[in-house]
């Protein structure tokens, strides 16, 4: 087994020591052990740098299931190696982080970190597999860990509500992504990606393709939170703050923007591909950035942040994929600035991001509360904590020297490169692009303001806290400190990720650019003089200081949007349909009488048996081979069909009991005319039987109320019954007339004698040719009459049963009593049965004595 | 005070013979003739349940002690080893056979392992009866 699946699993087996650990080493916070599972695999990811860099890949695999095709197959190349540094580093900051976070003594933190450890483990087995099945895998267990982090106070019921939130929609992509990869799979004959990319012609106009794309769209886009499925992002905020750090703005939510650049080689190129990512993108960023600047609550400011940031990073996939439309050639090469942005924008946008979640966080645990109304003036009280979070905010808004200005001019070079694409019939609504942009920046840059402004600036509102905030301690700020320095770093320097991450990434993006032995070329320039991008830049700034200055102002406008069109409503009153109409469906149709069952089995009888008797070919209801009929065969049927319709208009059911006898020893008669006399014999005797226990049930029947009348008629009930008796007749003629066997029955009739000595054939047939049927008739037999005994005999005594005997016997009613009383006298009752058991046997007991003594 | 039918109890005396003779005639006859332990079963039933028309069900159970449970299981484990049995001939489960013998009265006699299976479904068939029956009248409101 290579070092990068043992690394992969790492986690998982890590996991699995983590409870012990938390039980018996008390003293130590679990989570100093746990952080070396993430720096190990830094450390590696790091040193595969070099390797990457040179255009090597790094690949591993086992045989999991291998007659279905199914390996565990792992591989390492510039895309993978960027999200497994992603996933690694800031999961180490995070669990440094957490390990002051969250109380060793108040909080289940050995669950904490198992369900960590596990999400870290499926998130690097999502962006290091090759196998599309084993992807899937991983992809379903980050929804699960990550459901089981957002519930991790599952005490509290908007917890709970998240977790079931984010889980339903994310597993709803990843149901859509798994057909789509069968889809892939039908397509190519292979789970590889490798393989599939390499095998491009088969996939391209395939009738299957544009599926493919659109489910494995769905799968990308619930999974970042895109636009429709953005919804679960600001629920999932209820997890501890580590929890939205990781996952929800560092890597779960890049899972989809992973898939979409993983599988951009496969779908690049086509005008779907390139009008869904970028235009989903494009809403989205607009969509989260306006959202975002109506939220109060820290987190949730964030996460319509973390919405409107990845819709950008989705929009300039989408917009970098029009490269691959052009192929080879200088051409290309001028659209893949969008894949530049895309990638480096996802590094910046993890660092500052996580960065601010624990800036939140510090402050929700410094002074109790996230609702920046209330807070305000804390920049003198927690300076370092200030300091981190102007970076943080300032990046996010695209400000120099910031790293996300870079990206921020990137983006905009990127969408007004657009304007002058000429495919996938863009023409003027390529101008949009810019626009929507320009729009989500000013924006982006106002919540930016608002969240350093109102947190941090203006009066410090001493009566709202309970406690008296400061500075946080030394190790909570230690990973905040971190990111917000790569944020400068990144800013000042950006060619130190150019080389070494962003160059490899975009060849595994795009490697059909890449004529052999080429490598693409990415400088970053930080001055670039005065260009359109510069004066949008501008722009941004002064819109955005007006409107972040006035935003009292305006803040109203959001609350006239009726609350009916916000999604949140539709999703929760879509659930409530949802369960209030099957709910509906079911009583509807399961009424619990048996009547409407029967119903319905009879008319799935006539439904189906009367189409396939149509749809079949060759049936005949011929009645050329039956035999000459005799007069008393036509006597028998007129009176056996005068019995049995009357039976149905029988008033009293004495008669009804009756007329079935008469039925039974007419077939009898039937059974003497055919020559069965075994049959008859038997027919005769079990017929006396049934009726007389057909009167047995009749003279117990209950006196409260019997009726005398006849059968209601009903429409629908003859309707069914004169279908199933058509039914059954057609089948019946067409099974006649239709061409036939010849019988085995010529074989007993001859062998009878010869091979079992004995001359009636159908005991022959019963005991000896197929014995075993009436060895097991025989069996059904006793257990009938077991049956019949343990009903009579065995009464077991309780509550409920002594009750119901009275109840039957009329001298309980529950129903005109109070609930009171009815339980008093349901006891009563019960009591006054034991003793009547009690004095029973006692009585059966001296019976039996005294029959003795006789 | 009970009231008792004696042309009932008279008639009941001599048919029930008749009906018992017929009932395992009828059994031995099934190889060849219309019958079988099943019918036999039945009649033999009917003849029990003449006579618990005629007296009453305690003093039926004190002239025939039987439990009418064990017989119908006792039927279906005669049933079963019958064809266990050719098992150890290492011939197929319930594989039947048959041969003459020559006994002193009746001639050339043919004896078939099937009539036990027959046996088995008669003592089955009477017992179940029997303890439908029984239990059933036994059952007090």
């Amino acid at each position: 087994m290579s070092i990068l699946i043992a690394l992969i699993l790492l986690p998982f087996l890590f996991a699995a020591v983590v409870p012990p650990l938390y039980k018996y080493v008390r003293c130590i916070h679990t989570g100093w052990f746990v952080l070396a599972v993430p720096v190990v695999l830094f450390v590696y990811f790091l040193s595969c740098i070099p390797v990457i860099q040179g255009g090597e890949q790094l690949a591993a695999e086992i045989p999991w299931i291998p007659s279905r095709g199914i390996y565990f197959s792992v591989y390492l190349d510039g895309l993978g190696l960027l999200f497994a540094l992603l996933i690694s580093g800031i999961g180490a900051l995070v669990v440094l982080y957490s390990i002051y976070y969250l109380s060793k003594s108040k909080e289940a933190i050995g669950q904490f970190y198992v369900y960590l450890l596990i999400f870290m483990g499926a998130m690097l087995g999502v962006v290091l597999s090759d196998h599309l099945m084993v992807l899937y895998g991983f992809w379903e267990l980050t929804s699960i860990s990550s459901f089981l982090l957002i519930a991790f106070w599952h005490k509290r019921e908007r917890s709970r509500y998240g977790a079931k939130k984010s889980l339903m929609i994310t597993v709803l992509g990843g149901m859509a992504l798994l057909c789509g990869f069968i889809m892939l799979y039908i397509m190519t004959g292979t789970f590889s990606i490798r393989e599939i990319i390499a095998d491009l012609p088969s996939v391209n106009g395939h009738a299957l393709f544009l599926p493919a794309l659109l489910l494995v769209l769905l799968g990308a886009f619930t999974k970042s939170a895109q636009f429709p499925f953005h919804i679960w992002l600001p629920d999932a905020m209820e997890a501890p703050t580590p929890v939205s750090a990781y996952l929800h703005s560092a890597t779960m939510v890049k899972a989809g923007i992973y898939l979409v650049a993983r599988l951009s080689p496969v779908f690049a190129g086509q005008a779907e591909w390139f009008w869904l990512v970028s235009a989903f993108g494009m809403v989205t960023l607009l969509y989260g950035s306006l959202n975002a600047v109506k939220q109060t609550d820290l987190k949730a400011l964030l996460a319509f942040s973390t919405i409107s940031q990845l819709g950008l990073i989705m929009g300039l996939l989408g917009l970098g994929s029009a490269a691959a439309y052009y192929g080879i050639g200088g051409e290309s090469l001028l659209y893949t600035t969008a894949t530049t942005a895309a990638i480096f924008h996802l590094i910046n946008h993890a660092t500052f991001k996580g960065s601010l979640f624990m800036v939140a966080g510090i402050i929700d645990h410094e002074t109790g509360t996230r609702d920046i109304r209330k807070l305000g003036g804390l920049a003198a009280l927690m300076p370092v904590t200030f300091s981190i979070a102007a970076i943080g905010t300032l990046s996010m808004a695209g400000l120099p020297p910031f790293n996300g200005f870079l990206s921020k001019e990137m983006f905009f070079t990127a969408v007004l490169k657009t304007v002058h694409m000429d495919l996938f019939s863009l023409q003027t609504w390529g101008s949009l692009f810019p626009v929507i942009a320009w729009i989500a920046s000013v924006f982006t840059f106002i919540y930016s303001m608002l969240l350093l402004f109102k947190t941090f600036m203006g009066k410090f509102q001493k009566d709202q806290w309970d406690r008296k905030p400061h500075e946080a301690p030394i190790g909570m700020l230690i990973s905040p400190v971190v990111l917000a320095s790569l944020v400068l770093v990144f800013g000042l320097f950006p060619n130190l990720l150019a080389y070494s991450l962003i160059e490899p990434a975009m060849a595994s993006i795009m490697p059909e650019l890449l004529a052999p032995g080429e490598k693409f070329v990415v400088s970053i320039q930080f001055w670039h003089g005065w260009t359109t991008e510069l004066m949008m830049t501008f722009g941004v700034v002064a819109a955005g200081i007006g409107l972040a200055v006035s935003h009292k102002r305006w803040k109203g406008v959001y609350g006239r949007l009726p609350q009916v069109f916000s999604l949140n409503y539709l999703y929760d009153r879509g659930l409530g349909w949802l369960g209030l109409g099957s709910n509906r469906l079911t009583s509807g149709y399961m009424t619990g009488s048996i009547r409407s069952y029967l119903a319905y089995i009879f008319t799935f009888f006539i439904l189906l048996l009367g189409y396939v008797l149509l749809r079949t070919p060759g049936i005949q209801f011929s009645i050329n081979s039956t035999a000459p009929i005799a007069y008393y065969e036509i006597a028998l049927v007129i009176a056996l069909v005068l019995s049995t319709a009357a039976v149905p208009f029988a008033r009293s059911r004495l008669t009804a009991i009756i007329l079935t006898g008469t039925v039974g020893y007419l077939v009898t008669m039937f059974f003497i005319i055919f020559r069965a006399p075994d049959l008859a014999l038997t027919q005769m005797i079990v017929e006396t039987v049934s009726v007389s226990l057909f009167l047995l049930c009749f003279y117990h029947m209950p006196k409260l109320k019997k009726e005398l009348s006849k059968l209601r008629f009903r429409l629908s009930n003859a309707l069914i019954a004169a279908g199933v008796g058509l039914m059954v007749t057609l089948i019946a003629l067409g099974a006649g007339g239709s061409g036939k066997f010849a019988s085995i029955a010529d074989f007993f009739v001859e062998e009878s004698y010869k091979l079992a000595g004995g001359k009636n054939i159908v005991n022959v047939i019963l005991v000896d040719f197929r014995g075993f049927d009436t060895l097991l008739e025989i069996m059904v037999l006793g257990i009938a009459s077991l049956g019949i005994f343990t009903m009579i005999k065995l009464r077991l005594e309780g509550r409920d049963i002594g009750a119901r005997v009275l109840y039957n016997k009329g001298e309980l009613s529950l129903g005109a009593v109070n609930r009171d009383t009815a339980s008093q006298e349901v006891t009563e009752a019960h009591e006054a049965y034991e003793a009547a058991v009690r004095a029973k046997e006692a009585s059966m007991k001296g019976g039996q004595t005294g029959g003795q003594k006789q | 005070m009970k009231f008792t039918d004696v042309f009932l109890q008279t008639a009941t005396k001599t048919l029930v013979f008749i009906i018992m003779t017929f009932s395992i005639y009828i059994l031995f006859a099934g190889h060849h003739n219309p019958g079988g332990g099943f019918i036999g079963g039945l009649i033999t039933a009917s003849a029990l349940v003449l006579l618990y028309i005629a007296f009453d069900l305690q003093s039926v159970r004190d002239i025939i002690p039987f439990n009418f449970n064990k017989l119908a299981a006792a039927g279906v484990i005669i049933s079963v080893l019958t064809g266990t049995a050719s098992l150890l001939f290492n011939v197929p489960f319930l594989s039947q056979t048959f041969t003459y013998v020559y006994l002193p009265l009746l001639g050339k006699t043919e004896l078939a392992s099937a009539v036990i299976f027959d046996l088995g479904v008669y003592m089955t068939v009477l017992g179940t009866t029997m303890t439908i029956i029984t239990s059933i009248s036994e059952d007090e409101k």
